[in-house]
């Protein structure tokens, strides 16, 4: 469960969040919606744990996961390590079954910067799943790809959040992607921003 | 041609140049050449100084090197991720940047007096401020978004430093260390020079003191070839391994 009571939220002088609250119960995927520059990334990462610099609190799970708008791999590891040491707990065959999920599994040696940028993109969405995490944020993962490939992430993104139920909160800027994922969409508009 | 041969004939050049210089000059006092050095380097390798005084040149670098890096690391990286920090501290750096090895090195021995602790602490005093320059430079630019990855899975530090940060660091550490190691080793000579009993300082303050040009050179050259092995035996594959994924 992903408890967010954001009260605001300034940098220097400019106030970019106004009152935000809302809960994503375990299992459901909310999808924040809202124009480019509006302040869902700023929101996104105040959720993730990673902005505690903010008026409000935020409650979230023990093992969560993140997905950002770029893969965030590791450049110097390989693939295997990438999710490895990201979850030392992980057993090598675990390591293995998550790589053949995400379509990665004949290449768990290949350096991030060996594989596309689709490629990369699902080794990203296999690290986040592959600790079965009570809490998932994801920042845009599915721009800059083009339709097919962008399509298939999709699908794949809905069948593993099917598989492990995590609170999902899903920041978009693309009506599509919040209707195909989201049990529920939130719109963030106005300055400073809040729910509509 | 193969980047060996290339090196090889390089050096070969050089010699050459001093082969010619030595012949012209035609005063082996001034400046003897190349193989009239040979018997001199039999003679030291047989009566074991040359060995001697190697070792505890080689010993007095790597503790000044391994103390200088650790030092500058540590004081860089957090120097780079703490601005408040960094903004005491800064003017301390330059300060010390400043500061002329030999005025460092008279102090050390003034103070601490003509001994092994003095020696080491006045070659790592000389070299830390650039060791931490050059780092803090590398910590300013450790990628926010890798911190935050990082952060929300949870990586224990020692995995955030050893594969995160350590990773983003590398280059700045090896062109630390690449310049650091020449420094040091100049400024070892020196302050055997002036203040120690062995090594190869020591023994080119003897020679010069007996104005001979052979043996000056004869202790230069072996440490500038043991220096040459460290370069190309231990640092260059070193550096290859770091930027592997680089290459791949």
């Amino acid at each position: 469960m992903i408890e967010a009571d954001i009260r605001s939220k300034s940098f220097g002088t400019s106030r970019v969040l106004g009152p935000v609250r809302f809960t994503v119960r375990p299992g459901e995927t909310v999808a924040i919606l809202g124009p480019s520059g509006v302040g869902k990334s700023t929101l996104l990462r105040i959720v993730a744990g990673i902005d505690p610099r903010f008026e409000g609190s935020v409650a979230r799970p023990e093992r969560m996961a993140i997905v950002l708008q770029e893969p965030t791999l590791l450049p110097w590891r390989s693939a295997a390590d990438n999710i490895r040491l990201v979850h030392p707990d992980l057993s090598r065959m675990k390591v293995h079954a998550m790589l053949d999920r995400v379509g990665l599994g004949d290449r768990p040696d290949h350096f991030p910067g060996q594989l596309s940028l689709g490629q990369q993109r699902r080794l990203a969405l296999a690290r986040a799943f592959a600790g079965n995490p009570e809490g998932l944020v994801m920042d845009e993962p599915f721009v800059s790809l083009d339709t097919g490939t962008a399509d298939r992430m999709l699908a794949l993104t809905e069948a593993l959040i099917a598989e492990t139920r995590p609170a999902t909160l899903l920041v978009t800027h693309a009506e599509s992607e919040a209707t195909r994922l989201a049990d529920r969409i939130l719109r963030l508009g106005g300055q400073p921003a809040t729910l509509a | 041609m193969s980047a060996a041969a290339t090196r090889g004939l390089s050096i070969l050049g050089l010699l050459a140049l001093w082969s010619a210089a030595a012949l012209i000059s035609d005063d082996p006092t001034i400046l003897p050449a190349p193989w009239t050095l040979l018997p001199r380097y039999a003679q030291e390798i047989e009566n074991g100084k040359l060995l001697h005084h190697l070792t505890a040149t080689l010993l007095r670098v790597i503790a000044a090197f391994v103390l200088a890096m650790g030092l500058g690391i540590a004081l860089g990286y957090a120097m780079g991720r703490y601005p408040r920090l960094d903004r005491w501290l800064d003017p301390w750096l330059v300060v010390f940047l400043n500061l002329p090895a030999l005025v460092l090195i008279v102090l050390c021995y003034l103070w601490i007096g003509l001994n092994e602790t003095a020696a080491i602490l006045a070659v790592t005093l000389n070299k830390v401020p650039n060791v931490t320059t050059v780092i803090r430079e590398g910590a300013r630019s450790l990628s926010p978004d890798l911190d935050a990855m990082a952060g929300v899975f949870r990586m224990s530090t020692w995995a955030r430093l050893r594969h995160v940060v350590l990773p983003q660091l590398a280059p700045f550490v090896t062109a630390a260390a690449r310049s650091g190691i020449a420094v040091i080793w100049k400024i070892v000579l020196v302050v055997e020079f002036l203040g120690r009993s062995s090594g190869v300082g020591f023994q080119i303050h003897l020679y010069f003191q007996l104005f001979d040009v052979g043996m000056v050179l004869v202790y230069a050259l072996a440490f500038i070839a043991v220096m040459l092995l460290i370069e190309w035996a231990l640092l260059q594959p070193w550096e290859r391994r770091v930027r592997r994924w680089r290459l791949a």
